[in-house]
């Protein structure tokens, strides 16, 4: 169970040596309880202490990485249940299966789609992370071929292998020495070969059981086993199944502390249709997957799953915002109106959206404000007549419009002799207060 | 160490809203759990999904989800007979978009005989929506309203700047009513109170906190829906406890990801089948966080949330 602000203070050495960074053992003790900072920290701290503190102030959800490289993805360390608490931490893994029954070219193709399936959005580039290698055959000689064959193509992508048979899964995690693959498939049947198996070759452990009950004396028998790292696959295949299991998981590891369950979930979301697929993968993603296993990754899939993935896993506290540029709409001609906004994504989305709907062609200029909206930018001293002067003047439109006429929003509509004195030549047009005005003042503008 | 399941019980619960009439009507929310959470209470209705249809023919839809219903969309009647019909809708939802000043400005009049000939031709429930323009919403949907009276269909969208009128006649006609705010929990929690100050029932009301697509600010709705829920269910605050709509085509197939073409964008892949993925994946995540009424435009988006919704529940 976790300890209070007290019971870790009394620990300490209490000697207010500020040399954690914060002004009192109590203060300190009082973060250590709310899992904001690190027990490290304290160079003091008692040999004694820290075994006892070190299992009460360990993330209630074990941190392990998935893969090594620039590749490998951090997994667990979550520590809220809604992502309006706090950031969740470690986005979820997308894993495409592979068969070992599939042909060599089948196969083949899908790793590349793997290696292929890389894709920017707003300044992250997002692919599917893992490939899932299962042992369907039964036959440990294809798993190990089919182990060499992802391992020749795609050294660097984290791995899981799927296989009941531990002398299987030993035989084709010698593909992947010192890549931190998953060994996947243990369960009550074979869980002291799998254990032993995955713990020889530095792998996390894959622990599959019946229920959440079942699973929590899995993990246990591991870790006396001597394994430290496991994910953890309750047996959930329905959507309804995933939800649950996944949030009594979850709140278990957090509001209970309860360490058998503190570990990276595995969701197999795998289904014949392929949109059904994309969503329940998409429950796996909003709510606490780690790691998700499809199995197919078409590219109008991966952008919707991604996207999602983006969106559940932004940090509430910190706006999003979008790149500092002249955004074209339509294909806008060296007439076309010039628009300035802030680069708070919101207001981007919403402007961008009314003035697609106006079907006008138009230059839209979104201004660096730190993420702000356009009425706290401006209250902030972020979006003034200087720095909107200075922002149109560098970002080179001039050079691609005829007309020298900028239109900014109507709640800055004072700025708009200042703007005027600091850009000479220009003239400022106050436009609409809000965005949903924009198509029928850009439209009568048109008309006149 | 043995596990107990943590399960919770919530002092409060989602009101069930009863819409239409007979063997079609159906009622949304009612449940006093977290969205699909039945492992631990009662999640007594499935989410509702309406299909969209309009006053005018979807020139501006994308081709992709004009093309479903490219024979019947000339006609909101014959539109509408097909979702019902052909599609087996279980509502529908008439946006009377034709109406907004900046489109064909539609008059009042020509509001109220789609209503009523839309009315006329099916049976399951009917939504009907303005063309969200506050001055021109309150004179049509008073009218429209007084024309679907004792019909209980669902009005909107009301929002602070009109409630006031399309309330009073949602009173006085016997409908229920879409109360929208914008992305705030506060401004939505303040319309529901002052709604229920003019003496509008808080148990006829279904909450928009405004919807976005997937990757144009679905965060904000995600988590905005689920910090009411939570209020709702945890806080058992009254204001909060309506059941939630997330008003989900007329958002997602204007986004870029719903038009371009894969000849322009190859890493996007497929154009058709990402359009039908945005709309499907965009309406489970609000399901996810707590929306009971969707209204949704692809029939393939809409199966795949139907048989979504049977998994979640089944």
């Amino acid at each position: 169970m976790a300890l209070t602000g007290v019971a870790i203070f009394k620990l300490l050495p209490k000697t207010n040596c500020k040399k954690c960074g914060f002004p009192t053992c109590l203060a300190f003790a009082m973060k250590l309880a709310q899992r904001q900072t690190e027990l490290d920290l304290c160079p003091d701290v008692s040999d004694e202490a820290k075994a006892q503190l070190g299992e009460a102030s360990a993330p209630p959800i074990r941190p392990i990485t998935l893969g090594a490289g620039d590749k490998a993805v951090k997994m667990g360390e979550e520590t809220v249940m809604f992502r309006h608490e706090k950031k969740f931490v470690n986005p979820c893994a997308l894993a495409v299966e592979i068969k070992d029954t599939e042909d060599e070219a089948a196969a083949s193709e899908k790793v590349q789609a793997v290696l292929d399936s890389e894709i920017n959005r707003v300044g992250q580039f997002l692919r599917v992370d893992a490939i899932v290698l299962s042992n369907d055959s039964g036959d440990a000689g294809k798993l190990e071929a089919l182990a060499k064959l992802v391992a020749g193509k795609a050294p660097d992508v984290p791995v899981i292998i799927s296989t009941a048979d531990a002398q299987a899964g030993e035989a084709a995690l010698k593909s992947f020495e010192g890549k931190k693959p998953v060994l996947y498939g243990a369960t009550a049947d074979n869980l002291d070969a799998m254990a032993a198996a995955a713990k020889a070759a530095g792998a996390t452990l894959g622990i599959k059981a019946g229920s959440p009950d079942e699973l929590s004396e899995l993990t246990e028998k591991a870790k006396a086993q001597g394994v430290e790292d496991i994910v953890m696959d309750s047996g959930a295949r329905k959507a309804g199944e995933i939800i649950r299991d996944n949030t009594l998981i979850r709140r278990a590891a957090l509001k209970k502390s309860f360490k058998p369950l503190g570990y990276p979930t595995i969701t197999f979301a795998v289904r014949e249709d392929s949109l059904l697929e994309a969503l329940v993968v998409a429950t796996g993603i909003a709510k606490y997957s780690s790691i998700i296993v499809l199995s197919s990754i078409e590219k109008w899939k991966n952008l919707a799953l991604f996207t999602l993935r983006q969106n559940i896993y932004t940090d509430p506290q910190v706006p999003m915002q979008v790149e500092q540029k002249v955004y074209d709409i339509g294909e806008p001609a060296k007439n076309a109106p010039l628009l300035i906004t802030t680069n708070f994504s919101l207001t981007y989305f919403i402007v961008s959206g009314e003035v697609e709907n106006s079907r006008i062609p138009t230059r839209l200029a979104v201004m660096d404000c730190e993420g702000l909206s356009v009425l706290t930018a401006w209250a902030a001293g972020k979006f003034t007549a200087t720095k909107i002067a200075q922002f149109i003047k560098e970002s080179g439109v001039e050079d691609n419009i005829e007309h020298r006429e900028l239109i900014i929003p109507g709640y800055v509509a004072i700025l708009s002799g200042a703007i005027e004195d600091k850009l000479e030549g220009w003239k400022i047009t106050v436009g609409p207060r809000e965005a949903n005005a924009l198509p029928a003042f850009l439209k009568s503008r048109e008309a006149a | 160490m043995p596990f107990t399941p943590p399960k919770e019980s919530y002092s409060g619960k989602v009101y069930g809203v009863g819409v239409g009439e007979g063997d079609s009507a159906v009622t949304v929310g009612g449940e006093n759990v977290l969205p699909f959470h039945s492992f631990e209470g009662e999640t007594p209705n499935k989410p509702i999904i309406a299909y969209e249809i309009q006053d005018v023919p979807p020139s501006d839809w994308p081709k992709d989800v004009q093309e479903p219903f490219k024979d019947v969309s000339g006609d909101p009647v014959q539109w509408a007979k097909f979702c019902q019909d052909t599609l087996k809708a279980k509502a529908i939802a008439l946006r009377l978009v034709g109406t907004h000043p900046d489109m064909e400005d539609r008059s009042v009049e020509d509001a109220v005989k789609t209503v009523t000939d839309v009315l006329g031709a099916i049976e399951v429930p009917l939504v009907i929506l303005g063309s969200n323009h506050a001055e021109k919403d309150a004179a049509v949907l008073v009218a429209v309203s007084e024309a679907a009276k004792d019909r209980n269909c669902v009005i909107g969208k009301a929002q602070e700047a009109n409630y006031k009128t399309i309330a009073a006649a949602a009173i006085a006609n016997n409908h229920k009513l879409i109360a929208m705010s914008e992305l705030d929990i506060n401004l939505s929690k303040q319309l529901n109170i002052l709604l229920t100050q003019m003496g509008f029932d808080k148990e006829k009301l279904i909450t928009d906190p405004m919807s976005s697509a997937l990757g144009y600010g679905l965060e904000y709705t995600y988590s905005v829906m689920e910090r009411i829920r939570l209020a709702a269910l945890t806080q058992n605050d009254e204001t909060m406890q309506p059941p939630m709509l997330g008003d989900v085509g007329v958002y997602v197939w204007k986004t870029k990801e719903t038009h371009a073409p894969e000849s322009d964008l190859p890493e996007w892949g497929s154009l058709p089948e990402r359009g039908i993925a945005w709309e499907a994946v965009t309406a489970t995540s609000l399901l996810i966080a707590g929306a009971e009424l969707l209204v949704m435009r692809h029939p393939k988006a809409v199966d795949a949330v139907d048989k979504f919704i049977a998994e979640m529940e089944g």
